[in-house]
C-alpha cells in the first residue's frame, strides 16, 4: 500500500451524482451524516441531465381522478408484474412529496393556467402524470439538486473513478479509486457506500447513454459479493436519431409523442394501429421500439432504417415552446425543420431496468453497509420502465437509500481499510502501463458494442445469445492484456481500460440473464419463445459472483398482500 | 472517402504544440466525432471532456477555428473545407492536458451565491410568464463558454473580483423567481463585481442555449444595483441616517 495515500473518511460516501446519488446525499446530510460525494465528470453533467420528457407523479393538476393507486398499476402494468411491487408501491406514493420538495429547493416547472405544476402524457400512464420544463426536465432536477448539495455541504469529488469497494469482515468499508485529472490513487474510509452510478448502455453501438454508463456500480458490487437481477431486460427507447450517422442514438423524446406526434412507415401508415390499436403512439416503450423494428424489418421503413415521426401539424410555436431542444437538434444536427416535416426514428439503448438487488425500502445491498439507488438498482421497473418514471425513481430511492445509509452509519464504528485489498486494486488500475505489449482498450469496446448491438439487441434467440456469451469469453481475455499508451495524467485510453471490466461484466450478466429467460416479457423479445410464460412471471433471474464465476439462480416473487392486488384488479 | 486534416492542441501546464491528424469524414460528423476518431485510431491518451454528445451537458467546450463552441454541436461540414480545422482548450481556464481545462473556478464562484430562499408563506402558484423569464436563465448547462470569452477575465484576469456571465445568469435566475425573497444586490456589487462588465455582449454571442445573458440578465441587475446603490434619492436619505 502506497505509503502516503491520499484517504478521506465519511460516514455516507456516494458514489455517482446523477438525480439518485444527490438526492441520496441530501438526505444523508439532512440526518447529519458527512458526506462526501464521487463522480466520474464535473458535478451537474451526469447522465440525469440528458432527461428530456419529464418526471412521473400523481399530483392529479392536469387528471383529477389520478391517484397512487392508478400510478402503481400502470408501473406493475408497465413492467408485465415483474416488478418489487413494494418498490412500485412506494414510488407511487411519494413521488408528489418528492417534487414538491424540488420546488422548494428551486425548480421552475411549466405551470397550468392555474398556476400549478403542468403535467402531460406519457406512454403507458392513464392520466396526465408528468411534471416538465419543455424538454429539458433533467437539467433542471440536476441543477436544482446540485445547489441543493452545495448548499447543504457536502464535499465533491469531480472527475474521479472507483475502481473497487472495500470490505471489512463481509461488510463494507469504503472505496479506492484514482483522480482522473493526474492518475493519482485515493482512498475512502466510509461506514456507508451508496451505489447511484447509473446504467450500461455503452456497452451497445447505438445508445442514447453518455461514456459514463459503463456499469461500473453493478460490477463493483458484483465484484464485492453483492447480487444483480433483472440483467435480461434492457429498454431499448423507440425513438432515437438515425440520420445522420454521426448522431445515431441520440434520445428523441417521447414527449414528442406525448404532445401528440404521429408514428408513421414509409408508405404513410400509421402503423401502430396494427400493435396497439388503443393506446397507438403512447404504448408502452417495449411495444413501441418492436414495432418500429418490425417495420424496417419487414421492408417498410425510411431510407435510413427508421421509421418517420411527426409533429408538424401542431402550430410552430407550440412546438418550439413545449419541444426547444428536439426543435434544435433536429435543425443543428440533421438539416431537419421538425415544424415542417418528420423525424426519422429508431430504437436506441436507453435504460437498465435490471441492477443490484436490493431491499425496497432501504436499498440496502445483500452487502452490510452498501445500499445503491436509481437506474443501478433493479425491482422497480420490472421488465420494462414507463417513460417518466426514472427521475420519479431517483427522488424516491435516492432519498430512501441516503437516509438507510445514514442510519447506518450511526450504529456502525468507522470500518478498517484492508492492504491486501489496496495493494491488489492498485496493481490492477497500474497494470495496463505495464505491458510491453497487448490489447487496443478501443477495439476491445467497438467489438463488444458491435457483439451487443447484433446478439443481444431487441429481439434475441437462444443461438445469438450463446454466440454473444463466447464473444464475451475472448473479449475477456484480451481485456486482461491491455496495453496503454501515455502518462498517468488525463489519459482517456487508460480510463477506457478500467472502465472496460465493468461494460464486460454486465455485458455477461446481460446475455446470461437473457439466455435463461425462455419466454417474451416487456423489454425482452425471444424469437425462439415469443410468448408470455405465467410461471416465469413469479420469479426474477439473480445472478453472484460464486467460485470466481457468473452463476444464475432464481428467486421467488414474495406474495403480493391483498390491498395492492385489489388494486391491480380494479380498472381505471 | 473524403477527409478533414484536425490540428489539435497537444500538451499540458508544461507547455505544448499542435498536432495534425488526417480523419475519415461520415455525413453529419461533429467536431467531437472527429477528435474521438483521433483518440480510437491514432491518439488514445489525446485528453477532452465530454459527456452526452447531443448538446445538453456542456463538457464539451473548446475553441474551435478560434471560435469558442461545442464540438458536440459543431459540424464538420459547416467549417471550411479543404483547411486544417484547428482545435484548442478554451484560453482562459488552466491547462490540465489537451483539450481539457481546469474550470473548478467556476464551481467556487456559484458557492459564493446565495441560495434559493423561498419568501414565508409562498402558496407555490405561479403563473407561467412569470417563470418563462426565469426558465430562460435556467436553460444554462454551464458550458462556461461565456466565461472563456468574457475579457474582464480573459484579458484581464479578474477572477478574484468578478463572477462572469454565467454567475449574473444564474443570480438573475434567483432574483427573478417568482417566490424567492433573498437580496443578492450587494452580494452582485461587491463580491460578484458585476460593475466591471461593459456590456460587450461576448458572452451573448458565444451562448450556445441562445440565452439573451446581456439584455436579460446583466442589464437588469445592474439597473437593481444602481436603484439600490446609487439612487440619488437613496443616497441622499442614507447620508442623512448616517447609514454607509
Amino acid at each position: 500500500m502506497t505509503a502516503n495515500l491520499e484517504t478521506h473518511d465519511y460516514d455516507v460516501l456516494v458514489i455517482g451524482a446523477g438525480g439518485a446519488g444527490l438526492r441520496a446525499a441530501i438526505e444523508a446530510l439532512a440526518q447529519g451524516a458527512r458526506v462526501g460525494v464521487v463522480c466520474k465528470s464535473l458535478l451537474g453533467k451526469a447522465h440525469t441531465v440528458m432527461a428530456e420528457g419529464g418526471l412521473a407523479a400523481a399530483m392529479c393538476n392536469v387528471d383529477k381522478a389520478d391517484s397512487w393507486r392508478t400510478h402503481f398499476r400502470d408501473t406493475m402494468r408497465g413492467g408485465k408484474f415483474l416488478n418489487n411491487w413494494r418498490m412500485a408501491q412506494l414510488h407511487a406514493q411519494e413521488a408528489p412529496d418528492r417534487v414538491r420538495e424540488l420546488e422548494q429547493w428551486g425548480a421552475l416547472f411549466d405551470r397550468t393556467s392555474d398556476g400549478e405544476i403542468l403535467q402531460r402524457a406519457f406512454g403507458g400512464h392513464t392520466f396526465k402524470r408528468l411534471c416538465h420544463v419543455g424538454d429539458r426536465t433533467g437539467l433542471e432536477m440536476i441543477r436544482t439538486l446540485q445547489d441543493r448539495g452545495v448548499q447543504m455541504g457536502f464535499d465533491v469529488f469531480m472527475e474521479c473513478t472507483v475502481t473497487r469497494l472495500l470490505t471489512d469482515g463481509g461488510k463494507i468499508a469504503g472505496a479506492f479509486g484514482y483522480w482522473r485529472e493526474s492518475g493519482r490513487f485515493v482512498t475512502f474510509r466510509a461506514k456507508s457506500v451508496v451505489i447511484s452510478t447509473g446504467g450500461i448502455g455503452k456497452s451497445w453501438k447505438i445508445t442514447s447513454n453518455s461514456w459514463e454508463c459503463t456499469g461500473d456500480g453493478m460490477a463493483l458490487a458484483y465484484e464485492a459479493g453483492a447480487q444483480l437481477q433483472d440483467m435480461e431486460f434492457v429498454q431499448f427507447h423507440p425513438t432515437g436519431m438515425v440520420w445522420p450517422p454521426g448522431v445515431q442514438g441520440i434520445l428523441v423524446t417521447e414527449a414528442v409523442r406525448g404532445e401528440g406526434g404521429i408514428l408513421r412507415n414509409k408508405n404513410g401508415e400509421r402503423f401502430m394501429e396494427k400493435y396497439d390499436p388503443q393506446r397507438m403512439e403512447l404504448s408502452t416503450r417495449d411495444v413501441v421500439a418492436r414495432s418500429i423494428y418490425t417495420e424496417v424489418r419487414e421492408g417498410r421503413g425510411t431510407e435510413h432504417g427508421g421509421a418517420f415521426l411527426d409533429i408538424s401539424h401542431k402550430p410552430a410555436e407550440y412546438v418550439k415552446k413545449k419541444l426547444p431542444s428536439m426543435y434544435h437538434q433536429f435543425k443543428e444536427l440533421a438539416d431537419v425543420d421538425i415544424t415542417k416535416g418528420p423525424m426519422e426514428v429508431g430504437p436506441t439503448c436507453h435504460y437498465m431496468m435490471g441492477g443490484i438487488r436490493v431491499e425496497a425500502d432501504t436499498g440496502q445491498s445483500s452487502i452490510p453497509g452498501l445500499f445503491a439507488a436509481g437506474e443501478a438498482a433493479a425491482g422497480l421497473h420490472g421488465a420494462n420502465r414507463l417513460g417518466g418514471n426514472s427521475l420519479s425513481d431517483l427522488l424516491v430511492f435516492g432519498r430512501r437509500a441516503g437516509l438507510a445509509a445514514a442510519e447506518h452509519a450511526k450504529k456502525t464504528p468507522l470500518p478498517a481499510l484492508d492492504s491486501v485489498q489496496i495493494d491488489e486494486a492498485e496493481q490492477q488500475v497500474l497494470a495496463p502501463f505495464e505491458r510491453a505489449t497487448g490489447e487496443d482498450p478501443y477495439a476491445i469496446q467497438r467489438d463488444l458494442q458491435q457483439t451487443m448491438q447484433t446478439l443481444v439487441g431487441i429481439f434475441r434467440t437462444d443461438e445469438d445469445l450463446r454466440r454473444a456469451l463466447a464473444e464475451i469469453e475472448k473479449l475477456k481475455a484480451r481485456a486482461a492484456n491491455i496495453r496503454v499508451e501515455g502518462s498517468r495524467l488525463y489519459n482517456p485510453g487508460w480510463h477506457l481500460s478500467q472502465e472496460l471490466g465493468a461494460m464486460l461484466i454486465v455485458s455477461e450478466a446481460v446475455t446470461l440473464s437473457a439466455l435463461a429467460r425462455r419466454e417474451s416479457r416487456g423489454a425482452h423479445s425471444r424469437i425462439d419463445f415469443p410468448k408470455l410464460d405465467d410461471s416465469l412471471g413469479k420469479k426474477n433471474n439473480v445472478l453472484a459472483k460464486r467460485a470466481g464465476a457468473m452463476t444464475l439462480f432464481e428467486i421467488a416473487i414474495p406474495e403480493m398482500p391483498a390491498d395492492l392486488k385489489q388494486i391491480l384488479a380494479e380498472e381505471k | 472517402m473524403a477527409e478533414a486534416v484536425l490540428r489539435v492542441f497537444r500538451g499540458d501546464a508544461n507547455g505544448g504544440a499542435t498536432a495534425d491528424y488526417r480523419v475519415p469524414l461520415v455525413p453529419g460528423m461533429v467536431v467531437l466525432d472527429a477528435v474521438h476518431s483521433v483518440q480510437a485510431h491514432q491518439a488514445p491518451d489525446l485528453a477532452v471532456r465530454w459527456n452526452c454528445k447531443a448538446g445538453k451537458c456542456g463538457s464539451c467546450s473548446a475553441e474551435v477555428n478560434g471560435r469558442p463552441r461545442l464540438m458536440c454541436k459543431t459540424r464538420m461540414d459547416s467549417l471550411p473545407q479543404g483547411e486544417p480545422v484547428t482545435i484548442y482548450p478554451m484560453k482562459s481556464f488552466p491547462l490540465i492536458k489537451d483539450l481539457v481545462t481546469d474550470v473548478s473556478w467556476n464551481y467556487e464562484v456559484n458557492r459564493k451565491i446565495t441560495p434559493f430562499t423561498p419568501r414565508p408563506g409562498a402558496d407555490w402558484k405561479m403563473d407561467q410568464k412569470d417563470v418563462d423569464r426565469v426558465q430562460e436563465f435556467r436553460k444554462c448547462i454551464e458550458c462556461f463558454l461565456c466565461q472563456n470569452v468574457c475579457h474582464v477575465l480573459r484579458e484581464h484576469g479578474k477572477e478574484a473580483q468578478f463572477g462572469g456571465p454565467r454567475f449574473f445568469v444564474r443570480v438573475a435566475g434567483l432574483e427573478m423567481h417568482p417566490l424567492d425573497g433573498a437580496n443578492r444586490i450587494p452580494q452582485l456589487k461587491d463580491q460578484l463585481g458585476i460593475g466591471l462588465c461593459n456590456i460587450t455582449k461576448c458572452c451573448t454571442e458565444v451562448c450556445p442555449e441562445e440565452i439573451h445573458i446581456t439584455d436579460n440578465a446583466i442589464i437588469p441587475l445592474k439597473e437593481r444595483v444602481v436603484d439600490q446603490f446609487y439612487d440619488p434619492l437613496t443616497m441622499l436619505v442614507r447620508k442623512i441616517r448616517g447609514a454607509t
